[in-house]
């Protein structure tokens, strides 16, 4: 059986991958797919918890919780990339800088 | 079975909120061809129906008992914080009403996500389940997004959701990996489990690590810095009901999954009212830095502000850094002083918003400058913001110099005397920057061409509603008294 450190590791380098691309891309979308990533490790987290404590069913329920609330997010996030690129014609967030100061 | 209906049965509000939810859906749905304003009265009038009543039902007494298996505690704090969410929403959705930014828009689905977001609200203040917490701190959010977003043909809309929606969904991701951790140390998602098993085993450098990742996810919804930089552009950008929203109800609900997550989950009481950590994580330092950064930045931010929503953005920082103070404070009169500011901030504050939907009117745009000249051509609306911008200072005898004296005396109490006096100094700092609206409105004089402002019967039901709670700060003692008496028999769960 795989140990669970490496369910622990894969995760930490989701998360850390996930976190590299929110502060490094500068498109909308690859951000929001780069938070895909962080919800996942969690994920990851969650279920190899609940696998590995005895008794602890309560990480698979949260796990399909967070994929149903993750899958939410992204429709209602690239709805709203949508709008701004009809009204801007780009989902650059440099040049998405009205709002400063 | 038999839990689920006993909850329904202590879920009173939420129910109404959730089923006002689904009429006015279908009666938007009904009434598309409608013209719009006709529309819209309809609907109005249908969720200020639901949340009157909501209202009503949400004045009882604690439980004391955890509802749906032990997802959300039916204790004091849930009982004061919900009549102050459904009250927001109420006067949310009357600012609706008199915003230019929303004049002849469709509403339906505005009003069905401050619907949402209100039941969202009350689950949020009471859930003691790392799941329930997430989930109900989700829905609040993405409500929020919709609503920062409502006006799609608007590029600032736009772009303060964009930015709310990026940076809300890092800082829950990171929350959630947080949660993950935690549950993985303690093998258990109840809060009060995870008390009991980190008060066995101390938790090491993982347990540090949750702390810090749980704080970004909260101190995002709550607006403390470094979590803050959403705040000053979603506030500008939103409509401004709904940035008067945002500022009140999930600033309030973030204080409370505080509470619950650090005094349930990871303190227990040590006697006479004190807490003490468990689990070996020292997290009163670190809510202590984080309060003193917050209220420091904020108050220095808004000194440089011209535009009077960046403004008050940071003025909401500022305060929830001072909020933080209660909660460093360790001890129930921490938390009682953070239940009795939420409510008084909640007056104060969309007081002040009121008065700036309503120099919209007749300004046009939220710059400071434009607010000169108005204490001639209002001198109502002046003295109204006088009113709130004098109470949001904390200056005697208006009712928040009440909600800052708590908190001090709480910290003070708790042994932490430089702490408050780092909180003194910040109150003396935010004098200036209120003050300075205050002086362009009285001194400034006006220029061009400034007609009398006229005020229909509405504006000054509103203003009254939101004055009269700032000038009676001492019919706030027998309030306030209420919430203390609640709030004793507060986190006593578990």
């Amino acid at each position: 059986m795989i140990p669970l450190e490496h369910y622990l590791y894969i995760s930490a380098a989701l998360f850390s991958i996930g976190m590299f691309g929110v502060l490094t891309r500068r498109n909308a979308v690859n951000v929001l797919m780069s938070i895909e990533l962080l919800f996942n490790s969690a994920n990851i987290n969650l279920v190899a918890f609940s696998r590995f404590v005895e008794g602890a069913l309560g990480g698979q329920v949260f796990a399909l919780l967070v994929i149903v609330v993750a899958a939410c997010e992204a429709a209602v996030a690239l709805a709203i990339v949508m709008s701004l690129y009809r009204a801007v014609k780009h989902v650059d967030l440099d040049r998405a800088a009205e709002l400063k100061g | 079975m038999f839990d689920a209906v006993q909850s329904l049965a202590r879920f009173v509000p939420e129910l109404i909120l959730v089923g006002t939810l689904a009429i006015v859906i279908v009666a938007d749905l009904l009434t598309q061809a409608r013209p719009v304003g006709e529309n819209r009265r309809l609907l109005t009038g249908l969720a200020f129906a639901g949340l009157a009543a909501a209202l009503l039902a949400s004045f009882t007494e604690p439980g004391g008992a955890a509802l749906f298996a032990s997802m959300v505690a039916d204790d004091g704090l849930l009982a004061v914080l919900r009549p102050v969410f459904i009250l927001t929403s109420i006067v949310v959705l009357a600012f609706t009403l008199r915003s230019k930014e929303l004049d002849g828009v469709r509403m339906g689905e505005m009003i069905a996500l401050l619907l949402t977001a209100t039941a969202a609200l009350c689950w949020m203040a009471g859930s003691v389940n790392l799941a329930m917490i997430y989930l109900s701190l989700e829905t609040v959010s993405v409500a929020s997004y919709l609503m920062v977003g409502y006006l799609s043909s608007d590029r600032l809309s736009n772009e303060a959701s964009l930015k709310y929606i990026l940076f809300g969904a890092v800082s829950t991701g990171a929350m959630l990996f947080g949660l993950s951790l935690l549950y993985g140390l303690t093998g258990t998602l109840d809060l009060y489990g995870v008390r009991a098993a980190l008060a066995e085993e101390a938790g090491g450098p993982a347990l540090l690590l949750v702390l810090v990742l749980v704080a970004a996810g909260i101190g995002f919804k709550i607006a403390a810095a470094p979590f803050h930089f959403w705040c000053p552009d979603v506030y500008t950008g939103a409509p401004t009901p709904v940035t008067a929203f945002l500022s009140v109800g999930p600033k309030a609900a973030g204080f409370a999954v505080l509470i619950r997550f650090f005094y349930s989950g990871m303190a227990e009481p040590s006697g006479g009212g004190a807490f003490s950590p468990v689990g070996g994580a020292d997290w009163q330092t670190l809510l202590i830095v984080l309060s003193v950064i917050t209220m420091t930045l904020g108050n220095v931010a808004a000194l440089l502000q011209t535009n009077v929503k960046r403004l008050l953005a940071y003025s909401s920082i500022a305060h929830a850094g001072t909020m933080l103070m209660g909660a460093a404070a360790l001890s129930v009169e921490g938390v009682q002083a953070i239940t009795a500011y939420l409510v008084i901030y909640l007056f104060m504050n969309l007081g002040a918003f009121l008065v700036v939907i309503l120099a919209h009117r007749a300004t046009g745009n939220f710059e400071i400058s434009g607010y000169a000249g108005f204490w001639k051509r209002s001198p109502l609306l002046t003295i109204a913001m006088a009113v709130f911008l004098f109470s949001l200072m904390g200056i005697p005898p208006f009712a928040g110099f009440l909600a800052k004296w708590y908190v001090f005396a709480a910290v003070i109490r708790a042994g932490l005397g430089w702490f408050a006096v780092v909180g003194v100094l910040n109150s003396a700092v935010a004098a200036f920057y209120y003050l300075k609206v205050l002086r362009t409105m009285v001194v400034d004089p006006e220029t061009g061409e400034t007609p009398a402002l006229a005020f229909g019967r509405l504006d000054r039901g509103l203003l009254l509603l939101l004055v009269v709670p700032n000038l009676l700060g001492l019919l706030f003692w027998g309030f306030l008294d209420r919430v203390t008496e609640i709030s004793q028999r507060l986190l006593e769960l578990g």
